[in-house]
């Protein structure tokens, strides 16, 4: 039986055929989608699945507070030094600790290093083949490939031979028989817009950003040691600073130093000269994919804000990505955010597979989080538990929770961000921003609160990260002249130094795909209760308890399916938030006593 | 069925000329460590061979070891995906979604029965039926048993699938399993580390193409040529250890000169990874390089080996040139064990971890 009704501004309809893609490729981790289209092929009803569970913060319990950077982690290896950055913040704040201006530089170019490598790889490999045709590439024509490259960009990679070289590697691969990851893809969709040589020049840019990103994370490589997953350090950073010791020896020296710089140049001109060209020309030829999937952009965004310029100084003074929330689509004004206020944030689970709330609560704000895995789907889906086939959406459907913000269903992501720095007339996003819609032919802001104008905040973030990691590198250098080289404060290292009484902290910070806090408990040296709210909490949750549909769902209401069995359009606008499902499941809770005495023979 | 055309092939057509091709070969003989003669072999084997099917399934995992292999720097992820191994299945990067996804994968099995690399990251949780990791609205498990079975062999990435990792550290709620424990019959590599380094996973499928065959493996099934040395032995701050020049607290002197790193709670003593030969990211550096210790991210419970930064306090002798298959067992105190007698260790282990866990876990309970 059908069932009917509305909210945030949508009439929700789950009459029609139900479409299922389960699994969303090209994004972290595991995600389910289902949607409900009217006879026109519109989109009537839109339910978002996580359907992944680890559990990593009950197994932080009872652990050295000095180790849970290395945990939490790996929440996530795409959004890699995140979640470590948000946790010695935590671990720093409830202990009290303050960090050396260097480590805050540091910690800086590594978050903003990973902001630019995060965008890059989602503009071109997770989202790249949503809008470009990869079998039409091969029939471009390298001449008036090379003519469009060079109007809109100096890149040097722009010959008609180059991408004469480029298609025939591509007729080649189309002509072996073996497609590899372009198998099954939905070549010749009627949505692809480009022309072949747009195409074409677009493919090669995928592989030039395939071969960079790898050394764009030389950064985390020379601070942190390796990536995926450098390493941390609660107090400040594990990497000494040595320019005039004996020998010019370990840890950063000149040469690395040298080679910083190097990296952080090439970030630059691969921004200007290839990922805002190749924006504009797709905002170019998708202008009605700036009207599509807006969601809600258009009714409430969310910041924590992040990028302190002072060190240890976590206001609004000091964050260069600025923090705020707007709510019931009032963009005149920005409300002010807390983190610990217990009335601002908090998860519900109504719609999520745990157990209810004691005591007939309905939302909890971290620090008090109760988590209790139940996997119970309800009596009304299709198929079986194990064999679904459709969910309920009335019921229990994923395993996200819902975070509010007093109440709302927030989107996080780098369009909230820049639609607030925008909001809060910050000067460097107000350029940025103004610069952009000028030069896509002098288009409104508004026609970023879309699929297409959250991918274009993303190339935005990308452009400012770099100059930013220039901005940083050169105080490091200005330090090191003035003889500033300390990188860590050890005055705490030692957990004997600690009270054994309980104390509280938060870190936080703006992960690639939004924000992004972290919550610690501490006592007797341990850690007592451990919870994050991380960024695709917010965008991909379930329904709210009075049924407000999140980020995902709000944003593929009314959008027309040209083809409903290729769901392109529906790939399009997930993917434009960058899904991350590992980072997005929680377990944690003073009274996760049954959790507990769940275990598996591990030597099984 | 359209001509499958060889690696070598590919290459060419993609403009990689004959010098450069065996330039290639060189260097990736050179990478593997393996004698004179054997970039001939590689050139042989590329030539003659179409392209290796590769299906390559997420279960819990955070995605880090499809992220590594994407930054391999030689030969290029690029390179590999395109011209080396034929990539159908790979949820991470791969065009197709929902059922055209899922026939990708099945399609393949059925079309590369008994020839393709079925690459496992992440492992598999076996609590709530398995529904701790949805696919196409099934439990994980049943995708990677269908991959599995037809698999000429299979390449667990990571120490998720190879031990566990951080998901399965105590007390593992969703019972994630590795690999070997759900599948112990089936040939198969593990390529530990959290993530594996980038260049180890290429060389490792560099290998399987040219010589047909699985590298030669520890007894806990890690290939010797990567994993065969202590990261300690191969440390270019061993010297300090050695001398007995210790940084004894963060951004000390001793830090700011590169001393060893041991007294910080540095792992490389009982970590077996090619970390200080191959280091990170096409060479750049290693987590000993950038200032930190070994957490020993490749080894098996590393989690649960108490602080990151407790001082170990068994290690082998100074000077001794040990490998995996010798005093390493030993040396890790309560790890790992041989295959022989990895049942009886793994209660022991068990019973002695649930012991040291036990406590924490009723007080913290008792205080709720």
């Amino acid at each position: 039986m059908s069932y009917e009704y509305k909210t945030q501004g949508y009439n929700v309809v789950d009459a029609g055929r139900r479409l299922v893609v389960d699994p969303v490729t090209r994004i972290e981790g595991h995600l389910r989608c289902e949607v409900n289209i009217n006879d026109d092929n519109v989109i009537t009803n839109a339910v978002s699945c996580g359907t992944i569970f680890r559990g990593i913060e009950i197994i932080l319990k009872g652990r050295d507070p000095r180790d849970a950077w290395a945990f939490t982690e790996r929440i996530c290896g795409v959004c890699t030094g995140t979640h470590a950055l948000s946790s010695v913040q935590a671990v720093e704040n409830a202990l009290g600790i303050d960090i050396p201006d260097n480590a805050n530089i540091i910690r800086n170019l590594m978050q903003l290093c990973l902001m630019y490598h995060d965008h890059l790889v989602h503009l071109y490999h997770l989202t790249g083949l949503d809008w470009v045709d990869v079998v039409s590439a091969s029939t471009a024509d390298p001449k008036a490939t090379s003519e469009l490259a060079q109007k809109l960009s100096p890149w040097p990679n722009s010959s008609p031979g180059y991408f004469q070289s480029v298609k025939d590697k591509l007729l080649k691969l189309i002509n072996s028989g073996q497609l590899g990851i372009f198998t099954n893809g939905y070549w010749g969709h009627p949505a692809y817009k480009l022309p072949p040589e747009a195409n074409l020049m677009v493919v090669a840019h995928y592989i030039e950003a395939l071969d960079f990103q790898k050394d764009v994370v030389h950064i985390h490589t020379i601070f942190g040691g390796k990536n995926p997953h450098p390493n941390w350090l609660v107090g400040g950073v594990p990497c000494s600073l040595n320019i005039d010791g004996v020998g010019a020896a370990d840890v950063i020296n000149q040469e690395r130093l040298d080679f910083i710089l190097q990296v952080i140049e090439r970030c630059r001109t691969f921004a200007q000269q290839v990922v805002i060209p190749d924006t504009l020309a797709l905002a170019s030829f998708y202008g009605d994919w700036l009207n599509i999937g807006g969601g809600l952009s258009k009714l409430s965004v969310l910041a924590y804000g992040g990028i302190p310029d002072i060190a240890n100084d976590y206001t609004d003074k000091s964050l260069l990505l600025p923090p705020g929330a707007i709510i019931n689509g009032n963009f005149n004004e920005v409300l002010p955010v807390s983190l610990t206020d217990p009335e601002e944030i908090q998860e519900t689970v109504n719609h999520s597979w745990y157990k209810s709330y004691p005591a007939g609560k309905i939302g909890l704000h971290p620090w008090e989080g109760i988590t209790e895995p139940h996997y119970n789907p309800g009596p009304n889906i299709k198929g079986t538990p194990t064999a679904l086939k459709q969910v309920d959406e009335r019921d229990r459907y994923s395993w996200l929770k819902t975070p509010l913000w007093r109440g709302h269903q927030m989107e996080v992501g780098p369009l909230a961000r820049m639609l607030i720095g925008y909001a809060r007339k910050n000067s460097e996003i107000t350029d940025l921003v103004d610069d952009f819609l000028g030069r896509a032919g002098g288009v409104p802001v508004t026609v970023l609160q879309s699929t297409l104008g959250r991918i274009a905040a993303r190339s935005l973030e990308l452009a400012w990260s770099a100059e930013k990691m220039r901005y940083f590198y050169d105080r490091l250098i200005t330090n090191l002249k003035n003889g500033v080289r300390a990188t860590a404060n050890t005055t705490k290292w030692k957990p004997e130094t600690w009270p054994t009484t309980e104390l509280r902290g938060v870190g936080f910070t703006e992960a690639p795909r939004g924000a992004l806090g972290h919550w610690i408990k501490i006592k007797d040296r341990k850690i007592e209760n451990y919870q994050c709210v991380v960024p695709t909490t917010w965008n991909g949750a379930p329904r709210s308890p009075d049924g407000q549909l999140s980020a995902y769902e709000a944003s593929l209401m009314n959008t027309h399916m040209d083809i409903p069995e290729q769901p392109l359009e529906i790939l399009r606008t997930l993917h434009s938030f960058d899904p991350c499902l590992a980072c997005s499941t929680h377990i944690i809770g003073p009274d996760g006593k049954d959790l507990l005495t769940v275990r598996m023979d591990r030597g099984m | 069925m359209a001509h499958l055309e060889t690696t070598a092939e590919v290459l060419r057509n993609r403009g990689v000329s004959r010098r450069d091709f065996m330039k290639f070969c060189a260097l990736t003989a050179v990478a593997m460590g393996l004698g004179p003669g054997a970039d001939l072999a590689i050139a042989q084997a590329l030539s003659t061979k179409p392209r290796l099917p590769v299906l390559w399934i997420n279960g819990l995992s955070c995605s880090c070891c499809t992220e590594s292999f994407l930054r391999t720097a030689h030969p290029l992820a690029a390179d590999i995906i395109l011209s080396m191994i034929a990539l159908d299945y790979q949820d991470t990067i791969m065009a197709a979604a929902g059922h055209q996804a899922n026939e990708t994968y099945e399609q393949a099995i059925e079309k590369y029965k008994g020839q393709y690399i079925l690459a496992l990251e992440g492992n598999v949780p076996m609590n709530e039926q398995g529904m701790y990791c949805i696919d196409g609205g099934k439990p994980f498990y049943e995708k990677l048993k269908m991959g599995v079975e037809h698999a000429k062999a299979v390449v667990a990435w990571g120490t998720c699938a190879s031990w566990g990792c951080v998901q399965a550290a105590s007390p593992n709620p969703t019972a994630a399993t590795p690999l070997h424990k759900l599948f112990p019959n089936k040939p198969q590599i593990k390529v530990p580390g959290c993530p594996a380094i980038p260049e180890v996973m290429s060389a490792i499928l560099t290998y399987i193409i040219t010589y047909d065959r699985l590298p030669s493996l520890d007894s806990q099934g890690r290939p010797e040529m990567f994993y065969g040395v202590r990261v300690h032995d191969q440390c270019y701050r061993r010297a300090h250890f050695d001398a007995g020049q210790f940084v004894e607290s963060w951004d000390d002197e001793g830090a700011r000169s590169g001393l060893c790193l041991y007294k910080m709670g540095c792992k490389g003593p009982t970590t077996y990874n090619a970390c200080p030969s191959t280091r990170w990211n096409n060479g750049v550096s290693f987590p000993i390089q950038s200032g930190h210790g070994c957490i020993g991210c490749s080894e098996q419970n590393f989690w649960d080996q108490q602080s990151f930064y407790d001082r170990i306090t068994t290690i082998p002798h100074m000077g001794t040139n040990s490998t995996a298959e010798t005093v390493g067992v030993a040396a890790v105190a309560g790890v790992a064990a041989g295959v022989a007698i990895h049942g009886a260790a793994s209660m022991v282990r068990h019973a002695c971890c649930d012991k040291k866990k036990a406590p924490e876990v009723n007080e913290d309970t008792s205080k709720s």
